[in-house]
């Protein structure tokens, strides 16, 4: 059964996750297009977005619109040559607003899992519990015909557990979007000793077919990504406290997340982008891999703690960002957790004055992320950043120095582990799923 | 005998701010002035400059399509807001697609010729930042001809259309050097637009314009041939100019040294229905501009200024053809040779033009006369040019779809 076929009968489970409902709007957008071609007018397609939240639901029916409108707006060229035929369709707005009616045609939304059972393509996209998906994939081997072939979109679960534990024998891949799908062009790849050879060559063909860049990583717990984020994000935690001392907490953690986007040059400082994964997640995905990699040292009592006095993190419904390590408003932080009086301390101009005067300046001539993202000249401005820091002699650039060479050894582990098959592996998973400028295995602190 | 049957000025020019994306004031999901806002803040603009307003007779409303933009028709209506005395005097709105503006223009300068009236103040407006841009691409497509073209049109239709002009020059001239010339434009647009603080790109802070000018075009994303910044802006934006005759300064109480005189015009129709005979140039144009010239009776030569439609880069080029200025084939060398520019030998777009200034489509045949009517009597501010005692003319066209309908307007300081 080739991809077109398969593509006839998909399943989303999980799909109003953040995850699954983004998997859910490329999906289908692809069998649409497979739907409307003239040799496919006999033939039906249905795409069952299967979450346990009746509610949910709900919310996800109207993101599934409102992002296959978004989609389709983007797609309009392509779009006025599929329905060229179509005399009624004109203008721009008749076009897209028939792919998307098109669109929203092929989807059932439902809380039963049973629904799957007809599917050939099933992508999960529960929650990182090993125990449920376990469950659920036993389930689905039940039901589903025993050609189905499953995507995971775990982040850390090693996949020969998974389809061991499951009996799926090698009718399981990993196949790990960023967050979001629709917008992020990284899917890291993961096969199992047991992944045949028929699903290795359809996750290739899927991955063109969404214009998606495949990076594979091997199946080691937390991938490359997570690999590589975990380790990161403890670094981050372990020199807040070992900064404590010469700036309290508030002052540490503020001087870690400033030094990790602004003198590191990434698009979020560290503890932001730990808050907008979800500080349970991030625990969760600790304790996975602590599991699987017998590594006792991947765990944070300053996150155990967070999550205990349910400070989370993680998003709102549309997109907005909970509270988490640091208090937001409009998406910018605004004031940072106080863990020892269990309260946001509230980021002052004068607090931060003093402490960004602690840290010290930017080098001259600092260019922020953003600018840099699209600027010819990029790799020179990012040697010649690096170059002054390394020069400095601030708090704020020792810090940033000691940071790049972190990430680089976190990198080097993951190849040295076997967890990617070469640096470039490491660096395009970075650049791709995390939108950082540079790959961690670098020059720069050379 | 002169083309016009009795003296007309222009005097009180006055344009708003084009807000789009540029501005740092613009927001897309912030809410945004409506285009009554523009009629009046265009209208009270003009008529602040003249002491007794109320000696005004008419308006004219230069728009393209508020109808699909803003849901509103009747902008006539508008009319009255501007000034109190202006309540029950006549008011029509006119359409020309994006020669709306000209078209009001000489719709003004018509109504003083037949005696109807003394003083006319001519508005164009427009407001466009209301859709997202692939809808506005719909909404623009109306001044093609719609049943006949554009089901088997481009999402962007007039981008498209003005690419395909790009690719025939590009074939017919050689690609470097026609793309050198259109990354010229750009350039120059810019630059002058930074000049003008009420242009869209006047914050543009882009250290190497022609680096940008230059880019490759991205066909699966946009057009073949040609690149965003080949483009002129979706704009918000309003413009007002008076026309009157030397009765109507009097009574509007303007001195003929703040007034500018029309010397000439020519509007020129070609048929919708048809394709252009030549992509490589704009035929209507230069008809207009000739006529325009013949009326006048002057030469090119006798130009100190030049306001074009440049809609797109290649359309400047064209359109410095057209207008004489430059030999069939030659204006992208013409361009590229820093002649267009504030220093150069005949400045076009001095304000930054479409591309720099913005292009709310109604309102840019008037906010072209208005830059022409301010460099003229010395105005213009930090875009000022010379005007030449040999060169005491300047010349606006503007134009409505592709090269459909075309005003060429001819000014000079008044004695």
């Amino acid at each position: 059964m080739n991809l077109d076929e398969r593509l006839q009968n998909v399943s989303v489970i999980g799909a109003a996750g953040k995850m699954g409902s983004g998997i859910g709007v490329l999906i289908a957008q692809e069998m649409a297009r497979l739907k409307l071609k003239p040799e496919n007018n006999d033939r039906v397609y249905r795409l069952n977005l299967i979450d346990v939240s009746e509610k949910a639901i709900d919310g996800l029916r109207v993101y599934m619109k409102t992002q296959l409108l978004k989609a389709a707006e983007k797609a309009t060229g392509a779009l006025r040559d599929l329905y060229k035929e179509r005399e009624d369709l004109v203008e721009n707005s008749d076009v897209i607003n028939a792919f998307v009616d098109d669109a929203m045609g092929v989807l059932n939304f439902a809380s039963d899992l049973d629904l799957a059972k007809k599917s050939h393509l099933i992508f999960e996209a529960i929650s990182e519990n090993e125990k449920v998906k376990i469950k659920v994939y036993k389930r689905l081997k039940k039901i589903c015909g025993a050609d189905t072939f499953f995507l995971t979109n775990t982040s850390s679960i090693p996949i020969g557990f998974l389809d061991e534990k499951a009996g799926l024998n090698g009718r399981l891949i990993g196949y790990h979007f960023y967050n979001p799908p629709v917008v992020q062009k990284l899917v890291e790849v993961i096969t199992s000793k047991n992944t045949t050879t028929e699903l290795k060559e359809l996750a290739q063909d899927l991955g063109k077919r969404l214009r998606k860049k495949l990076v594979p990583a091997n199946d080691i717990s937390g991938f490359i990504g997570n690999g590589h984020f975990m380790r990161d994000g403890l670094y981050a935690i372990d020199q807040t406290d070992r900064l404590k001392g010469k700036l309290r907490h508030a002052g540490a953690l503020y001087a870690m997340n400033r030094i990790s986007q602004d003198f590191l040059l990434r698009p979020m400082g560290i503890f932001q982008l730990i808050d907008y994964v979800g500080i349970d997640v991030f625990q969760c995905i600790l304790k996975v891999m602590r599991t699987h990699l017998g590594d006792k040292t991947l765990r944070s009592r300053m996150i155990d703690r967070m999550v205990k006095e349910k400070v989370l993190g993680g998003q709102y419904a549309d997109g907005s960002q909970k509270d988490g390590f640091l208090k937001y408003e409009k998406n910018r932080p605004v004031g940072i957790y106080d863990i020892r009086n269990k309260e946001y301390f509230l980021i002052t101009e004068e607090w931060k004055k003093r402490i960004d005067g602690k840290i010290g300046p930017l080098p001259e001539g600092f260019t922020p992320w953003r600018s840099l993202l699209m600027d010819a000249k990029k790799e020179d401005k990012l040697m010649a950043h690096f170059d002054k820091l390394k020069t400095m002699d601030t708090m704020g650039a020792r810090l940033a120095i000691d940071f790049l060479g972190k990430t680089k050894e976190i990198g080097q582990l993951l190849v040295t582990r076997g967890v990617a098959n070469s640096a470039g592996d490491v660096n395009a998973v970075l650049v791709n799923g995390f939108y950082w400028l540079y790959g961690p295995l670098n020059n720069y602190t050379e | 005998m002169s083309f016009l049957r009795k003296k007309v000025y222009a005097c009180a020019g006055f344009y708003t701010v084009a807000l789009g994306t540029g501005r740092k004031e613009f927001h897309p999901k912030k809410p945004r002035p409506g285009i009554e806002h523009y009629v009046k803040e265009a209208g009270l603009g003009a008529i602040a400059q003249i002491p007794h307003p109320e000696h005004i007779d008419e308006g004219i409303i230069g728009n393209f399509v508020a109808e699909r933009f803003c849901h509103q028709g009747n902008l006539g209506g508008f009319f009255p807001m501007v000034h109190e005395t202006f309540q029950y005097k006549p008011c029509m709105r006119v359409e020309g697609a994006c020669d709306s503006g000209g078209l009001a223009l000489v719709a003004s300068v018509k109504t003083i010729l037949a005696d109807l009236a003394d003083a006319v103040l001519c508005i164009g407006v427009e407001v466009q930042n209301s859709v997202k841009a692939v809808y506005g691409a719909d909404y623009l497509a109306a001044a093609g001809w719609f049943s006949g073209e554009r089901k088997k049109g481009h999402a962007y239709f007039f981008p498209d259309q003005f690419a395909r002009r790009a690719g025939a020059c590009f074939d017919k001239f050689g690609h470097e050097r026609v793309r050198s010339g259109m990354a010229q434009w750009y350039v120059n647009a810019i630059e002058n637009a930074r000049q003008n603080p009420k242009a869209q790109e006047y914050h543009n802070v882009n250290s190497d314009l022609h680096a940008t000018g230059m880019a490759p075009p991205n066909p699966r994303a946009f057009c073949e041939h040609i690149n965003v910044f080949d483009c002129s802006k979706v704009s918000d934006g309003g413009a007002a100019i008076v026309f009157a005759s030397e009765e109507g300064l009097k009574k509007l109480g303007i001195d003929k040294k703040d007034a500018v005189e029309v010397v000439a015009y020519a509007q020129v129709q070609d048929d919708i229905t048809t394709p252009p005979p030549d992509l490589t140039k704009l035929t209507t144009c230069a008809i207009a501009a000739k006529r325009a010239y013949e009326r006048a009776a002057i030469q090119p030569a006798n130009l100190s200024v030049l306001d074009v439609h440049d809609c797109f880069t290649i359309a400047g080029i064209l359109a410095v053809e057209a207008a004489g200025i430059a030999d069939h084939g030659e204006g992208a060398d013409f361009v590229k040779d820093g002649n267009t520019k504030l220093s150069g030998v005949i400045p076009a777009n001095t304000s930054g033009g479409l591309i720099g200034y913005g292009h709310p489509t109604g309102a840019t045949g008037v906010r072209q006369a208005v830059d022409v009517v301010h460099q003229l009597s010395g105005k213009a501010g930090g875009y000022q040019v010379e005007i030449g005692p040999d060169k005491p003319y300047g010349m606006l066209s503007s134009m409505g779809g592709n090269d459909k309908t075309v005003v060429a307007m001819i000014f000079t300081k008044s004695e």
